[in-house]
């Protein structure tokens, strides 16, 4: 018996030791301490120490005088720099177009110069007013000289007194009150305020275009933008998207179309940027950017929606306008219906680097949505990652005969030069457009619905805030619910076979509870026969 | 009461390990399958991986102790009796009829449970397992070339995945259900707990066996 007892114990003593090992190693392996990330620590070390300027400009002799124009500030800087306006005159930033191969096209010259998108349309006939965003002085029509190398604006790029403005409407020339002697000697590194002058406020307003570039990024927090965070790293945009000879790298797909020159996270932060494994194989498929912005317009608003087809509406013969409850400008008699929209959450799309555009003259088909650049890319295309986009939704001006969308005419100085911006008169302003590109009008016009994709790459949030799995790991809102090419787990799933499984056991339920019923009602039965059978026996 | 040995210590281990497992799979499962919420996404993931590499680890050791020991003979099918068992289930047990088979150490399950157990071992635990280590390793070709097994479509594999893990359920329903119906309600599952079953004293039915002459008092019921 004693003996039995102690084997007894022994086993149960080797068996607490068992378990207590068992618990132990679960422990260890579903608790773990987070590691310092030391990629993300050596980053931090490396952009912590910002550039000094080398030289002083303010202390050039060159620069010691009254510029009576703002050729005579380019001039000087060539003096020095005797050879940078040809980088210059390189760049698309001045040339508003380069060589590109379109997917089915062919190479092509595209830019900003010929290029239709849905928001003020586009630039050919109204170059005296869009040039305030171009890199020179002087473009007042399409018979512009990108030879000049006097026309080149340094000053734009490189002021750092925070002075120098482009004038609305003056062909690229700065304001008129602009001191150039104060802008001329502050000359250093494009800064933040420099790039935003023109990216912040392309299509006419702060945040009209990108949604995730906008002046709240100036000096923001790091809710809004870790990078760019004045209690952050406080980058500027040249550190991520750097620059030799004035090639500036990153793409705009609004304009750009190829896959090539372009600024990535992965330069800094690798394809392996996660502590878990599991995560960093997501980087061959999902792009940095869709879980890390999982919204955009964090400060101001952004445009989402444009309807041309409402604009000319006057009051008492005079344009007016109307704003909605953010202040933003919600009616334009001269631009029509706008919807803004603050803390967006962006679509999805594949994306392989490469995009489709609307070419001048491209036959549309107007039952659709007319999308004006398309991103390429599917999950089978190994180039592809899912990105995060800002879609911007438009309808705009086509002609209804020829199914081609309509450049019109929208600035003129003056009433009674055909600009739609003064005489409210789409026929003329078409007409007007149209012959200026050289294409033909037919005299009927209508509105077409179209679209536009925007990558969203910037105001990337801290990690606490960037997505968690289930906002795509999920059956009813998925994040990921339009890419629908691939399997994703959690999002999909065989319906069929998820009802017929859900049947099965729900089957094997019933079926047991039936079975055990019987058998209890039936033992109750025995054993009252048993009993009435026992009483027949006494 | 008699009492018989009949799971052994490696084979109850092997049975509740296994129990916890695939029921801890289970949850983790419908939860990356968004059925369920229990642990949230991304620690349901985790821990479905963790549990799968346990499970991987534990099937290893069955397989080598089915053969070291020769405890596969017990799966080897048999017609015999078949019926009458299935005849048992669908009417003796009402009328309180006897058991058609006797368990022993060496028969340890009647004809139908040699059909269910071996269709669980060959066709069900292979389905779920080979899916669910395809899916672990189903990766895209990355910058670090990583294993590829793309040729063979997620959903395939996820569909088949899900396919085993209902049929697992609806086994664990049946399953618990039948170990009702032993001698009395619990006397199964108190013998996968300590390995012996205890009979009503009385039975008269002997079977043969070796390790009777081995283990006196432990090795089956006698008249």
């Amino acid at each position: 018996m004693s003996k039995k007892m102690s084997g007894r114990m022994a086993r149960n003593i080797l068996l607490v030791f068992l378990y207590t090992i068992i618990g132990l190693l679960a422990i260890n392996l579903f608790h773990k301490e987070e590691e310092p990330n030391l990629k993300l620590e050596s980053l931090r070390n490396k952009y912590a120490i910002k550039d000094s300027s080398s030289v002083d400009h303010s202390k050039f002799t060159e620069l010691q005088k009254e510029f009576k124009s703002p050729q005579e500030v380019t001039l000087a800087c060539l003096e020095c720099h005797n050879e940078t306006h040809k980088e210059i005159m390189a760049s698309s930033h001045w040339n508003w177009e380069r060589a590109s191969y379109i997917e089915g096209r062919g190479i092509k010259s595209i830019g900003k110069k010929n290029i239709i998108n849905n928001f003020c349309i586009g630039t050919e006939g109204n170059e005296q007013a869009c040039s305030k965003c171009h890199i020179g002085y002087g473009m007042t029509g399409d018979q512009y000289d990108f030879n000049n190398k006097k026309n080149v604006d340094c000053m734009v790029c490189h002021d750092q007194s925070d002075e120098y403005i482009k004038g609305s409407a003056m062909a690229g020339y700065p304001a008129r009150n602009v001191n150039l002697k104060k802008v001329a000697r502050s000359v250093g590194n494009p800064t933040k305020s420099n790039c935003g002058a023109c990216h912040f406020n392309g299509g006419g307003g702060n945040n009209v275009k990108h949604g995730d570039l906008e002046t709240g990024t100036l000096g923001c927090t790091r809710e809004v933008d870790v990078h760019m965070a004045g209690n952050g790293m406080d980058l500027e945009c040249v550190d991520c998207h750097q620059t030799r000879h004035h090639n500036i790298t990153g793409q705009l797909y609004s304009v750009s179309s190829n896959n090539i020159n372009r600024a990535t996270c992965e330069e800094c932060h690798t394809t392996t940027p996660h502590m878990s494994e599991l995560l960093n194989t997501h980087t061959a498929k999902v792009s940095c950017q869709a879980c890390h912005i999982p919204v955009f317009a964090k400060v101001n608003a952004t445009k989402m929606e444009w309807d041309w087809s409402q604009a000319g509406k006057l009051k008492d013969g005079k344009p007016y306008f109307e704003e909605d409850s953010m202040g933003n400008h919600s009616y334009m008699s001269i631009k029509g219906r706008f919807r803004w929209e603050k803390n967006v959450k962006p679509e999805y799309v594949w994306f392989n680097g490469n995009a489709k555009h609307y070419l001048l003259g491209d036959t549309i088909d107007d039952t659709k949505v007319v999308v004006l650049n398309q991103l390429l890319g599917s999950h089978d295309d190994p180039e592809s990652k899912i990105i995060p986009v800002k879609v911007h939704r438009g309808n705009q001006i086509y002609d209804k005969k020829y199914k081609i969308l309509i450049q019109p005419k929208l600035w003129a100085p003056n009433k009674g030069d055909s600009a739609y911006w003064k005489d409210f008169d789409w026929n003329k302003a078409a007409a007007a457009g149209m012959k200026t590109i050289g294409l033909p009008y037919s005299g009927e016009y209508g509105f077409v619905k179209t679209a536009m994709y925007w990558p969203v790459n910037h105001m990337v949030s801290p990690k606490e805030k960037s997505l968690s799995c289930s906002a795509c790991h999920n059956r009813t809102d998925s994040r990921l619910a339009a890419l629908t090419d691939f399997y994703l787990p959690g999002r999909d799933g065989h319906d069929l076979l998820d009802q017929i499984g859900k049947i099965t056991i729900f089957m094997a339920i019933i079926g047991v509870i039936i079975h055990g019923a019987a058998r209890i009602f039936s033992s109750l039965k025995l054993e009252q026969e048993e009993k009435r059978n026992g009483g027949s026996d006494n | 009461m008699k009492k018989v040995y009949i799971y052994k210590r490696f084979e109850r281990f092997w049975h509740w390990s296994q129990a916890s497992l695939i029921i801890f799979l289970m949850i983790t499962g419908f939860e990356v399958h968004d059925t369920i919420h229990v642990f949230g996404f991304n620690n349901a993931v985790m821990y479905h991986r963790i549990a799968a590499y346990l499970l991987l680890g534990l099937i290893v050791f069955a397989i080598f102790w089915h053969f070291t020991t020769g405890e596969w003979h017990q799966y080897v099918p048999t017609a015999k009796k078949l019926k009458d068992q299935i005849r048992y289930y669908t009417i003796g047990i009402f009328r309180g009829g006897p058991h058609p088979t006797k368990k022993t150490a060496l028969h340890k399950m009647n004809p139908l449970q040699v059909l269910t157990y071996l269709g669980f071992k060959l066709i069900l635990i292979p389905i779920v397992v080979i899916t669910g280590v395809l899916y672990m390793f189903h990766k895209h070709i990355d910058q670090n070339s990583i294993i590829v097994i793309s040729s063979i479509p997620l959903s395939t594999i996820a569909i088949w995945h899900t396919f085993g893990a209902f049929l697992l359920v609806t086994f664990l329903v049946i399953h618990v259900y039948m170990t009702t119906t032993g001698e009395t309600l619990t006397s199964n599952l108190k013998a996968m707990i300590t390995g012996y079953e205890e009979f009503e004293a009385g039975e008269k039915e002997k079977i043969k066996t070796k390790s009777k002459s081995k283990k006196g008092d432990e090795s089956f019921a006698t008249g």
